[in-house]
C-alpha cells in the first residue's frame, strides 16, 4: 500500500512536509475559539440549548426516564420541569420501545419531540423505532411524513460500568440512511449542534458523552447568543497542523488535542479534526486536510470493525488516495465487550499515547514498531 | 384479618371493588403547569401514599388457599429452628456484605454503578434459599445478594467487585453482571426487562430437558426465578413473557421486588394500576402479593410457587412489597424519597423483625444470633482481604472469552487461526 501511496498525482510533496516537520510545531494555534468571554460546561451548554429551543417553539417537548422531577439522570434537564411544566417535560416509565415509538408518532403528527435515553445503551430497546419508524418514513411516504425528532443522551465508554453500559453507537446509527448523527465535543459544539438538531426537519441521533458533561470550555458571546446554531455535516478544524491529520469525535477530540500537544514537542505538527457530524460526514474537510498533511490517523472509542475510522479511511482512499504518504492508522476500542476491571478497561479504550504512537508511525517516526502496538 | 397478606379468594376473582375504592387520592400537582393533562401525567406523589402502607392489602390467589391462608394471616408460618437460623444467616450476610460494599466503593476499591440491596433481603433469602443447585436465578444490576443467596462464595463476589482475577467472572463482569454457572446464576442483567426473557428461556430449557430429553430427576422440573423491580413491570418484555410462560406452562416464578421506586420515579407515577400482582390473573396465572419485609411470609408464598412450577403446573407472579434502605445506586443523591417514608420502612427492617420473631418464639437465643452475626462479619472481612490480596487480571485476559470457540475468528491469510494472530481485532489494546 505504501508504494502505491507514493504515486501521487497532485500537489503536496514530501519535501514541504519535511520542512514543516522541522518548524517548531508549538507555533500551531491551539484551540480556535474566538475571544473567550466565558467558560461553560457541556452540561450547561446542553441545558441552555434545550431551554432556548423549548422557549422558542412550543411544539418542542422533552420525554424520557427521570428527565422531570429527578432533573435528568445526569442533570441535563435541570430546571426545565419547573419552567415548562409536566406537559412538556415528561417522565416516562421504563419502556424505551414504547416511549420512543410514541415520540416518533408525535413527530409524524406535528410535534418536535426530544427523546432522552438515560444512556444510548438503552436505545437498543428502541432501535426498531429509530431505524424503522423514524429514519425510513420520509422516504417510504415519498416525503409526505417527515420526522423532526431528536434522540439524545450519553454515548460511548463510561467508567467502570462494564460491558452493557459502555459502548459507542456512532457507527451503528451512522450506518442508516435517513438518520443524521451528531457527536459534540466542546460546549460550543453541544450548544450549536443541539439547537441545529432540534430545528432540523429530520431525525437526529445526538450522541453526548457522560465524561464530558462536567468539562468547561471557553465560549464566545456569539456561542451564547440564543440564535447560535452550527451547520449539520460540517467538521471543525480544532487545531491546524501540517504533518498528520487526526480525526476524532466526542471525547476523543480532547485526547487527539492532547496527543497533538505531545507531538508538537517532538516536532510533529498534527491537524486535529473534530468531526462534529458523523452522518453526513464532512468528507470535504477530511480530504482537504489529508491532501495537506498526507497522513491520517482516525480515532474512535467504538469497535474497530466496520467503524467510523473504516468509513473515513475509505473516503480518503476514494477521494485522495494519491496524496497518502503512509498507511492510514486506525485507533479504536479493543474488539471485546468492555471489561469491568479497571486495568483491562483502560486497555480496551484508546489512550492519548496510542494516538501519539500512531501519528509517529504515520510520520515514520515510530519509536515503537507496529507489531508491538497493533 | 387486617394483617392478612392474602385471602383464599381464587385468583380470577375480580378485585376491582378493592382496588378502586382504596386508591390513594392524587396529590396536588407539583410544578408549573396545572392543566388536567399535567395532573394525569403526574398523578400521585411519594410512594408512602400507597394504599398498602395504610391498609394491608388482601390479595387473591389460589396458591394459598383455605386453612393455610388463615394461618398465615393469624401469625407467621411455622419454621424450624434450623430453617430460621439459615434464613437469618443469609439475610445478615446480604446486609453486612452490602454495607461493606458501600465502604469499599467510597474507598475506591470498586467503581462504576454499585446498586445495593439493603432492605430487600427477605425477598432474596425467602425465595432463593428454597432452591436446589440445579434451579436457576436470573437477576438484575442489583445482584450481589441474589448471588450470595444462591451460594456463590462471598469472597468471589467481592473479588469480582474489586475487578480481580479471582472474581466469579474474573473481573470481566463487575457489579451489575454476576454470573456463576456452577450455581446456575445466569446473570445480572443491567438493562431493564432484559433478564425476564432470559429467565423464561431457562425455564423453557428446563421443561424441554424434562419432556424432550427426559433429563430431569424424580423431583420434577428445575425451576427458574426471575427477579426484577416495580419499574421493570412497565416494560413490554415483562408482559410478553407472562404470556409465553403461561401459554407454555413454564416452570418459572416472576418475582417482583416492588420497592416503590425506580431510581427517582415513584411507582405510582409510572404505572396505570399499581397492583402488579394483578397482572398474573390477566394472563391466566396466579398473582400473589406478599409483604416483602417479612421473610417468613415471603418464604411461604415462594414455597408454593416454586413447588407449583416444579410440578409442571406453570408460572406464578409474586409481588413482594419491599423497600431499599439506600439510594438507587451509590451515586444516587436520593433526594425524592420523603424522610417519613424512609422512616416508615426502616422501622420494618426485615432482619430486625426476624430476629424478634426468633427470640419470641424461642427458636434461638440472642447470643446465638449474635454469634451468627459475628461469623458473618468474619466472612465478609475475609472476603475483603481475599479480594484485596488477589491479583489484577493479566493483560492477556482482555482478549479472552469473546467466543466460546477459541478459533471463532476463522482462518487468516497465513493459514493460521486468526485468533492466534495477536494483532487481529484487538483495536488499540496492547496485549
Ligand atoms: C432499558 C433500560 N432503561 C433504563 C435503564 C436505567 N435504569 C437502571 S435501574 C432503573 C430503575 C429500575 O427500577 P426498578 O425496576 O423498580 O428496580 P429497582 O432499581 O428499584 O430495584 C433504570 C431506569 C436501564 N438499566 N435499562
Ligand atoms: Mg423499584
Amino acid at each position: 500500500m505504501l508504494g502505491v501511496a507514493r504515486r501521487r498525482l497532485g500537489s503536496g510533496c514530501v519535501l514541504s512536509q519535511l520542512a514543516q516537520a522541522l518548524r517548531p510545531a508549538a507555533a500551531a494555534p491551539a484551540r480556535t475559539y474566538s475571544a473567550a468571554a466565558k467558560e461553560i460546561t457541556v452540561r450547561e451548554a446542553l441545558n441552555t440549548a434545550l431551554d432556548e429551543e423549548m422557549s422558542a417553539d412550543p411544539s418542542v417537548f422533552l420525554m424520557g426516564e427521570e428527565v422531570g422531577e429527578y432533573q435528568g439522570a445526569y442533570k441535563i434537564s435541570k430546571g426545565l420541569l419547573d419552567k415548562y411544566g409536566p406537559d412538556r417535560v415528561l417522565d416516562t416509565p421504563i419502556t424505551e420501545a414504547g416511549f420512543t415509538g410514541i415520540g416518533v408518532g408525535a413527530a409524524y403528527h406535528g410535534l418536535r419531540p426530544i427523546v432522552e435515553f438515560m444512556t444510548f445503551n438503552f436505545s437498543m430497546q428502541a432501535i426498531d423505532h429509530i431505524i424503522n419508524s423514524a429514519a425510513k418514513s420520509n422516504y417510504m411516504s415519498a416525503g409526505q411524513i417527515s420526522v423532526p425528532i431528536v434522540f439524545r443522551g450519553p454515548n460511548g465508554a463510561a467508567a467502570g460500568v462494564g460491558a452493557q453500559h459502555s459502548q459507542c453507537y456512532a457507527a451503528w446509527y451512522a450506518h442508516v440512511p435517513g438518520l443524521k448523527v451528531l457527536a459534540p465535543y466542546s460546549a460550543e459544539d453541544a450548544r450549536g449542534l443541539l439547537k441545529a438538531a432540534i430545528r432540523d426537519p429530520d431525525p437526529v441521533v445526538f450522541l453526548e458523552n457522560e465524561l464530558l458533561y462536567g468539562e468547561s470550555f471557553p465560549v464566545s458571546a456569539e456561542v451564547l447568543d440564543s440564535s447560535f446554531c452550527l451547520p449539520i455535516g460540517k467538521a471543525k478544524i480544532e487545531r491546524q497542523g501540517k504533518d498528520v491529520t487526526i480525526t476524532a469525535f466526542s471525547k476523543m477530540v480532547g485526547y487527539a488535542l492532547q496527543a497533538a500537544d505531545i507531538l508538537a514537542k517532538e516536532g510533529i505538527s498534527a491537524e486535529v479534526i473534530n468531526l462534529r457530524s458523523i452522518r453526513p460526514l464532512d468528507r470535504a474537510a477530511i480530504n482537504a486536510s489529508v491532501r495537506k498533511t498526507n497522513r491520517l490517523v482516525t480515532v474512535e472509542e467504538g469497535f474497530p470493525q466496520h467503524g467510523i475510522g473504516a468509513e473515513i479511511c475509505m473516503s480518503v482512499v476514494e477521494d485522495s488516495f494519491e496524496y497518502l504518504d503512509a498507511p492510514v492508522e486506525r485507533i479504536a476500542g479493543a474488539d471485546v465487550p468492555m471489561p469491568y476491571a479497571a486495568n483491562l478497561e483502560r486497555m480496551a479504550v484508546p489512550q492519548v499515547d496510542d494516538i501519539v504512537r500512531a501519528a509517529k508511525r504515520a510520520c515514520y517516526r515510530a519509536a515503537v514498531p507496529m507489531a508491538a502496538t497493533a | 384479618m387486617a394483617a392478612a397478606s392474602f385471602t383464599a379468594a381464587k385468583f380470577l376473582v375480580p378485585v376491582a371493588a378493592r382496588s378502586g375504592g382504596e386508591r390513594a387520592p392524587p396529590l396536588p400537582p407539583v410544578g408549573a403547569s396545572s392543566s388536567s393533562f399535567a395532573r394525569t401525567l403526574r398523578r400521585g406523589g411519594g410512594a408512602h401514599h400507597h394504599p398498602r402502607l395504610r391498609t394491608a392489602l388482601a390479595v387473591s390467589s389460589d396458591l394459598v388457599a383455605g386453612n393455610k391462608a388463615a394461618q398465615a394471616a393469624a401469625t407467621h408460618p411455622a419454621v424450624t429452628r434450623e430453617e430460621a437460623l439459615e434464613v437469618y444467616e443469609d439475610m445478615v450476610l446480604g446486609r453486612v456484605f452490602e454495607d461493606m460494599c458501600a465502604q469499599m466503593y467510597y474507598r475506591g476499591k470498586m467503581f462504576g454503578f454499585v446498586h445495593l440491596y439493603n432492605g430487600q433481603e427477605a425477598v432474596s433469602t425467602g425465595f432463593i434459599k428454597l432452591l436446589n443447585q440445579a434451579d436457576c436465578v436470573v437477576s438484575t444490576y442489583r445482584d450481589h445478594v441474589h448471588a450470595l443467596s444462591k451460594g456463590v462464595p462471598p469472597r468471589n463476589v467481592m473479588a469480582e467487585l474489586f475487578g480481580k482475577a479471582t472474581g466469579c467472572c474474573r473481573g470481566q463482569g463487575g457489579s451489575m453482571h454476576m454470573f456463576s454457572a456452577p450455581h446456575n446464576l445466569l446473570g445480572g442483567f443491567a438493562f431493564i426487562g432484559e433478564g425476564i426473557p432470559v429467565a423464561t428461556g431457562a425455564a423453557f430449557a428446563a421443561k424441554y430437558r424434562h419432556e424432550v430429553l427426559k433429563e430431569s430427576g424424580p423431583d420434577g422440573l428445575d425451576v427458574t426465578l426471575a427477579f426484577f423491580g416495580d419499574g421493570t413491570c412497565n416494560n413490554g418484555q415483562f408482559f410478553e413473557c407472562l404470556n409465553m410462560a403461561q401459554l407454555w406452562k413454564l416452570p418459572i416464578v416472576f418475582v417482583v421486588e416492588n420497592n416503590l421506586w425506580a431510581i427517582g420515579m415513584s411507582h405510582l407515577r409510572a404505572t396505570s394500576d399499581p397492583e402488579i400482582w394483578k397482572k398474573g390473573p390477566s394472563f391466566g396465572m396466579p398473582g400473589v402479593h406478599v409483604d416483602g419485609m417479612d421473610v417468613l411470609k415471603v418464604r411461604e408464598v415462594a414455597k408454593e410457587a416454586i413447588e407449583r412450577a416444579r410440578r409442571g403446573e406453570g408460572p406464578t407472579l409474586v409481588e413482594c412489597e419491599t423497600y431499599r434502605f439506600r439510594g438507587h445506586s451509590l451515586a444516587d443523591p436520593d433526594e425524592l424519597r420523603k424522610p417519613d417514608e424512609k422512616t416508615h420502612y426502616a422501622a420494618r427492617d426485615p432482619i430486625t423483625a426476624l430476629k424478634k420473631y426468633i427470640i419470641e418464639e424461642n427458636l434461638a437465643t440472642e447470643s446465638e444470633l449474635k454469634s451468627i452475626e459475628k461469623k458473618i462479619d468474619d466472612v465478609v472481612e475475609e472476603a475483603v482481604e481475599f479480594a484485596d490480596a488477589s491479583p489484577h487480571p493479566p493483560r492477556s485476559q482482555l482478549l479472552e472469552n469473546v467466543f466460546a470457540d477459541p478459533k471463532g475468528f476463522g482462518i487468516g491469510p497465513d493459514g493460521k487461526y486468526r485468533c492466534e494472530d495477536p494483532k487481529f481485532t484487538q483495536g488499540t489494546a496492547q496485549v
